[in-house]
Order: C-alpha cells, then structure tokens, then sequence
C-alpha cells in the first residue's frame, strides 16, 4: 500500500482548469519531487494532497486517509500529513519552541514537559537547539523556516509536504534549509516537495513529476528526467531554469 | 433673574456630571465589546446567515445618528410599558452604537491577520476554534488595540447625545447650570474642559500603543 495515491485528480476555479487529471503514487520513504512553472498546478495538486484545496473528482489516499470534505476527518488526516510553506507562516507572537509546542499540546494532549521534550528533539533536528526561546521576527529565514520544519515533524508525520519551502529564502540561506530535507529523506521521511532547485530534486527524489498546464507532461527517475528530457517543454524549463 | 453665579458650587455640580459620562462609557465599552466581538466573529464567519446578520447589524446601526438610536430606545422601550430610566436607555443606545463600531474595527484586525495563519492552523491539525483563540485572536489583538482606545474618545463624547433623554450626564450638568445662571460661555466651556480632561489622556494612550506597535 502506498503512501501517497491520488487518481485523476481534478480542480477547477471558475472556467480554468488547473488540475486536468493527475496521479501520482508514492511509496513508504520515498521522496517525490513536483516541478514546473509557476502556475503549472504543482503548489495546488500539493495543496490537494492535505485538504487544503478541495478537489472536483478524482481520489487522494494519504498517509492511510482518504482525503475527503468532513472537516474531522481531514483533522486526522492532518495529524499524520505535516506541511511547510513557501512564506514558513511562523505564528509570529510566540517563540520557536511555542510554535512547535502548540500542536502537540492542543492536538496530541501532550502534557507541557512532554511537549517540551518533543521541541528539543525537533529543534535539535534542525540545529536550532540554541533558538528555543527565540521569537520569529528574531530569527533569519533560513532559521524561521528551519522552525517551521521543526513544527511539523513534532506532529510526527508519516508524510511531509514542502512547498517551494526555500523560494522565499535569499540563495546564501536555501542551503541551511535543503540541508534539513536532505536529512530528513536520508532518514527514510516520505516526502513530496515542489520546488525549483533542480540539483537538490536530482540529487533527493526517487521520483520526479514535470507539470505543465495542469497535466503530467514527463515524469520517472530524475536522472532520466532532468538529465534527458523528451518533450520540448520540459527541455525549455530545465534550460531557463538553470539560467 | 439671576439668581446664581458661576462659581465655585456651580463648578463642582458639573463634576457630579462626571461619573454618569465615565460610568455610560464604560457600559457601552463592556455590553458593546461584546457584542460587537460576537458581530466581528459573524461578520470573518463562512456561515452565510451570521454573514448577513452582522453586515446588516453593523450597517444599519452605523448608518444611524447617536441621537435618534436614543430616541427609538427610550420610546421604543416606553411603547412596550416599560418604565424606562434615562440610564438604561441610554445604556443600551450607547452599547449599540459602540457595538457597531467596535465590531467593525475588530472585523478588521481580525482579517488583518494573513490567510496564511489560519492555513498554518489548519495544516497542523489544530480545530478552528483553537486556531483562531490561540494563533488568529493574539495577532488581531494587537492590531486592535490603537484604534480600540481611540474609538472610546468617540463614545465619550458621543455619550453627551444621551442629555436629550434626560440623562444627568457631563452635558446635561452643564444644561441645568446654564438654565440656572445664563452664563452659557462658563459653564460650556468649563464642560468641554471637563471633556477634555477626559479624553486626553485616551488619546494619549492610544498614540503611545500605536507607537510601540510600529516598533514592535
């Protein structure tokens, strides 16, 4: 059974068509990687994959859940789908370690030390154990958005969602970031991240997924896909890509 | 005929004034906050219905003098054989008025805060209601604060409407002192001093808030 399975997915807004049929399969520990302009369908098919966009047909398992309408239902699912944004969306007026805390104590039930617990082990995870008691606004992106990593995985997610999580970052600061990822898929973490640093899918992804206009265009081993692409679009977004 | 001065007694009458303007405001600030934090709630809601009802609520009551929500609740509330005190009309009059506003500036601290947050919230598994207690409401909060303290200057001066009904507030201290000695110019403007009083140091407050949340 895999871990991630969404069948012809679907998604409209209004008369555009941003998602015209996509599946995609991930297996326990594997990490996918989504690339392709912005405006492709990448960031809401990985929108999809937690709920936060509510498809029009089709059908997405996740981390054992069916995603689905029922607001509990997708609460559980969430508990076990961890995501990181493109902007790290910190709540700004609490520290690192509250940040982190917050889920485990108001989700999970963790008492106040155990969350603690948690927090120094994620925290540590990232190489923030000094920032705990950091606010966002204290921190630099590469940091805030290492904390927000920290947040999720103290859900102890089975599935991590990334989107463009270094996008917003200034380039000396990505690294910090891709680190943390790189570690995390090592660790066997199952992943799908859409992101734009084509070394970094090469080199993490067992599996790379080219979207373009709202379908798959060209996918399968990122060494086959971004080492030699076959349609003339993908062959056009590597090269403008790598400018 | 002149039967008093103004002076020193005729003064201290008008202070007596005082607690009755304090006291209307601090009503419309307590029974008012809270309902214009429910209209706030109904008005970010995605239900349809509490939508409509706060848009509505605060339209109207906005749309609408100080003056004349005095008058329709005092002889609204008479018109149903109820003994209406001057202090409860004016209460609830007030408590109208400042729901209305307040709602609006809550509604839009609340929806100052980023989409980006609640989508945070959600993502995390956190309920609705604790994303919006324990993420949304602090930030908003925040926000609030400077226009909040600011609108209350606007409802201690607006609770001088509330003399039409026979309210012994501040301005209708003033009123009687006037009919009493027909010295309009001392006794106005020992009122609007009063006022001044009063209000200043809200005014004060709110701009040293808006100051430390610029540089927080």
């Amino acid at each position: 059974m895999p871990e991630v399975l969404a069948k012809d997915v679907k998604k409209s807004y209004g008369a555009l068509e941003v998602l015209k049929g996509i599946s995609a399969t991930v297996e326990t520990g594997e990490v996918l990687a989504l690339i392709g302009r912005s405006g492709s369908g990448k960031s809401t098919f990985l929108r999809c994959l937690n709920g936060l966009v509510q498809i029009d047909s089709g059908s997405i398992e996740i981390a054992g859940h069916a995603v689905q309408a029922d607001a509990r239902k997708l609460r559980e699912l969430r508990r076990d789908v961890g995501m990181v944004f493109q902007s790290f969306n910190l709540f700004p007026h609490l520290s690192a370690a509250e940040n982190v805390m917050l889920a485990p104590r108001k989700v999970l039930r963790m008492s106040k030390p155990q969350a603690w617990e948690v927090a120094d082990r994620v925290l540590h995870l990232v190489g923030l154990d000094d920032k705990a008691n950091a606010m966002p606004d204290q921190l630099s992106g590469g940091q805030q958005q290492r904390v927000a990593i920290a947040r999720s995985l103290a859900m102890s997610p089975k599935v991590m969602l990334f989107d463009e999580v270094t996008s917003a970052l200034d380039p000396e600061l990505t690294g910090e970031v891709l680190a943390v990822l790189e570690k995390l898929a090592s660790e066997g973490t199952t992943m799908v991240l859409v992101t734009h640093e084509m070394a970094f899918a090469r080199r993490i992804a067992n599996h790379v997924i080219f979207m373009h206009q709202g379908v798959i265009r060209e996918q399968g081993k990122p060494d086959a896909v971004l080492g030699a692409p076959k349609s003339p679009e993908l062959q056009q977004f590597l090269a403008s890509a790598l400018k | 005929m002149i039967i008093h001065g103004f002076g020193w007694h005729e003064f201290v009458f008008l202070l007596w004034g005082i607690p009755w303007t304090i006291g209307l405001t601090l009503i419309a600030c307590i029974v008012g906050g809270a309902i214009g934090f429910a209209m706030a709630v109904a008005r970010i809601s995605r239900n349809r219905v509490l939508l409509i009802i706060s848009v509505i609520y605060i339209q109207v009551i906005q749309g609408t003098p100080v003056l004349l929500l005095l008058f329709l609740v005092y002889y609204f509330l008479a018109l149903y054989g109820i003994n209406v005190q001057p202090l409860l009309a004016a209460s609830v009059a007030m408590s109208l008025f400042g729901s209305a506003y307040f709602a609006d500036i809550w509604r839009g601290a609340l929806q100052s805060v980023s989409r980006h947050q609640w989508e945070a919230g959600e993502s995390l598994a956190l309920p609705p209601a604790t994303t919006f207690f324990s993420i949304i409401l602090p930030q908003a909060i925040r926000i609030a604060i400077p226009p909040t303290v600011g609108f209350i200057v606007q409802i201690v001066k607006n609770s001088s409407a509330a003399s039409i009904i026979g309210f012994v507030e501040l301005t209708r201290a003033g009123q009687l002192m006037n009919n009493l000695t027909f010295q309009p110019f001392q006794v106005f403007l020992s009122v609007a001093a009063i006022y001044f009083v009063i209000c200043y140091p809200i005014s004060w407050a709110s701009r040293i808030l808006e100051k430390r949340m610029q540089h927080a």
